[in-house]
Formats: C-alpha cells, sequence, structure tokens
C-alpha cells in the first residue's frame, strides 16, 4: 500500500516527527511504499542541515536524510512555509528537496491513505 | 475510519472532540501523549470505557513505556507497536489526526 | 495569499481521479500559524479539481469569526481569504453546532455562509472522505 505522510511540527520540540519516522520505517519494513514526505508548517525545520544535536541524541534530521538514501523516499519541504522560517536549498540537508504545496495535494492524491503528524 | 488522538485528555479537549464525532464502530488509536487516557485510575478513565462499548481503543505501546505508564492500561484497550499502527492504517479506508 | 507557492505540475496523468478531501481546522488564528498555513494548502488543492470539504471544529471556529482587525497585533488579517474561497469554487465549508454553541457564537457571527452539521452529521461527513488533512 501506498501512503502519504505529512508532518506539522518541527523536530526535537515535539514527538511528531519521531512518530513519523518510527511509522515510515515500520511500514516500510513490512514492504509498503511511502509515497512522500511532506514536511509543513515548522515540520521545514526537519530539513536543515545545521542541526546538530548532542552525541547521545537521536539525529533527527540525518535519520530522515538515511530513509531518502536507503529506501528512495521522497523528502519534500513546503517552499512558502520553508521561506518564511528560514529553510533554503543553502541549509537543506541530503534527500530534502524543496517544492511547492501542490506536492502534498498529489501525495493525497496519489496514495492509498495520508497521515497527518503534528500537534 | 481510524482516528489518531496524540493530546493528554487532562490538557487539550482532543480526544473528547474526536469521540464527539466518531461513527460506532470505528477504531481510535491513542498515541503520544494521548495514551495517558487509557490509564486506570485517570479522569478520563469512565469517557474511554464508555468510547470502548461502540468503539474499538488502540494504544501504541512504545509510548505507553516511554511513560512508565505500561503497567497501568484499563483492561480491553488492544496495544500495538509501530507495526500495528501500520496495520490500523492499511486496514481502514481512511485517517483521521486530531490535531 | 501572495506567496509562491508553486510546484502545481503533475508529475503523472492523475487527470481522472477526484477524492473527497477534508480540511480540518480545530485552532484559532494567529496565536499559532496553523490557521493561516491550512489555507494555503486549502487554495492550492482548488487547482486540483478535487472535492474538497473545509472542516472548523473546536476553536477553529475562531478562524471564521466577523471582525478581525489585526492592526494592532501587527500580523496580517487574512480571514476575508474565507469570503474568496468561493470564487476558487471551494463552497463545503462544515462547522460543528456544538463548537459553535460552547462558544456562544451563532452562524451570524461568521464572515461566510457555513453549512452548520451536527456531531453525528459531522461524524458521518468525516467517515465518507478519502483524504484528511489535520493542521
Amino acid at each position: 500500500m501506498k501512503f502519504g505522510i505529512l508532518i506539522n511540527e518541527g523536530p526535537y520540540n515535539h514527538q511528531a516527527a519521531d512518530t513519523a519516522y518510527q511509522f515510515c520505517k515500520a511500514a516500510l519494513d513490512k514492504g509498503h511504499e511511502i509515497d512522500r514526505v511532506f514536511f509543513y508548517h515548522d515540520g521545514v525545520n526537519n530539513a536543515t542541515k545545521l542541526t546538530e544535536p548532542p552525541q547521545d541524541d537521536r539525529h533527527i534530521v540525518n535519520r530522515w536524510s538515511k530513509l531518502a538514501e536507503e529506501h528512495g523516499v521522497d523528502l519534500v519541504v513546503c517552499v512558502a512555509a520553508g521561506l518564511r522560517r528560514g529553510i533554503v536549498d543553502d541549509n537543506l540537508a541530503a534527500g530534502f528537496r524543496i517544492s511547492g504545496l501542490g506536492q502534498l495535494v498529489e501525495s493525497g492524491i496519489r496514495s492509498d491513505r495520508v497521515v497527518t503528524f503534528g500537534d | 475510519m481510524l482516528h489518531i488522538v496524540n493530546k493528554s485528555p487532562l490538557e487539550r479537549n482532543a480526544l473528547e472532540s474526536a469521540l464527539r464525532m466518531v461513527k460506532p464502530g470505528s477504531t481510535i488509536l491513542l498515541i503520544e501523549d494521548a495514551v495517558y487516557a487509557v490509564t486506570k485510575g485517570n479522569k478520563v478513565e469512565g469517557t474511554v470505557k464508555e468510547a470502548m462499548k461502540t468503539c474499538t481503543v488502540s494504544a501504541l505501546w512504545p509510548d505507553l513505556e516511554a511513560r512508565g505508564m505500561q503497567d497501568t492500561v484499563i483492561d480491553g484497550v488492544k496495544q500495538v507497536d509501530y507495526s500495528g499502527f501500520v496495520d490500523l492504517v492499511a486496514d481502514n479506508s481512511s485517517v483521521m489526526s486530531w490535531l | 495569499m501572495t506567496e509562491s507557492t508553486g510546484g502545481i505540475e503533475m508529475e503523472e496523468d492523475m487527470s481522472g481521479t477526484v477524492k473527497k478531501f477534508a480540511f480540518i481546522n480545530r485552532k484559532a488564528p494567529y496565536g499559532t500559524i496553523y490557521a493561516l498555513e491550512s489555507l494555503e494548502v486549502v487554495l492550492i488543492s482548488a487547482a486540483f479539481d478535487q472535492d474538497v470539504s473545509l472542516v472548523f471544529a473546536d476553536d477553529g471556529v475562531y478562524q471564521l469569526k466577523k471582525g478581525q482587525a489585526t492592526k494592532a497585533v501587527g500580523m496580517k488579517n487574512f480571514s476575508p481569504t474565507y469570503r474568496a474561497l468561493e470564487g476558487y469554487d471551494i463552497e463545503k465549508l462544515y462547522v460543528e453546532k456544538s463548537s459553535l454553541d460552547e462558544r456562544g457564537l451563532t452562524p451570524d457571527d461568521l464572515i461566510v455562509d457555513v453549512e452548520v452539521l451536527d456531531s453525528a452529521e459531522m461524524a458521518a461527513l468525516l467517515e465518507e472522505q478519502d483524504v484528511v488533512m489535520s493542521f
């Protein structure tokens, strides 16, 4: 089955990005497909390569990058929400791309299910 | 339809609103801070038990365990891991998060 | 609503697919950005010719309150945009009755015409949706 994922909160501040990641991992492990993870609202902060958590903490941004690298998951950051919060190509982590909100709606049309993670 | 709630019922009204607007027969999955709703002795225990008469109530056990609440879960609440979460999403025709 | 939202190009042919999309608004405006950014998604969705519904419940009904004036807080008043939705063929706006009642509001207090549903009717509406996005 094909899942679309919407993430509305930034990393560390809220568990949404963690839960979404665990969901994606579990779905992929079960043989499902993640059509796209769309980062919106403060969720765009999942995409900055400037993130440097303490060494004993999980690296949420790198975890997403790895998911993209290993499973080809399409990680899309909303351009308008990103510009508001200073997330641009210059500080974008590996595996992410910036695009429009149309990509969220498109993923909704194309996916069998859409799951929203947020506050 | 799968209804996902992630707020503590003692702080926010997400669970209360969800229960008002779910169709009987639906599944409600509690994740993150919402797992406190299915623990014994909390203020909404009665509400949750009432909901269990018409709906299936599930809770994400990694979130229960993280919060030290794994031993106080109300009887009859189905506990799922992330894999079970994925199954619930797949088995229901649509999903709504009560953010 | 003048930001570049872009990216409406279709990667594959989905022209025949019409799904029921519901955008759920349960948060008040201004205190957080969710209401404004939700509206931006709604406007973009119009370009995809889907069957779009907007649901306002709980504090989300405050988004539609008449008389919003944001000059003193220094923020953009986006409430007129709800009135512009009709021009985008987005005409299905649903408000939950008890959410209005609990806040001492009536449909006359709202900036647009809406359909008021009781909780059971709202449950039925939600149940028939294909894609539900919450903000």
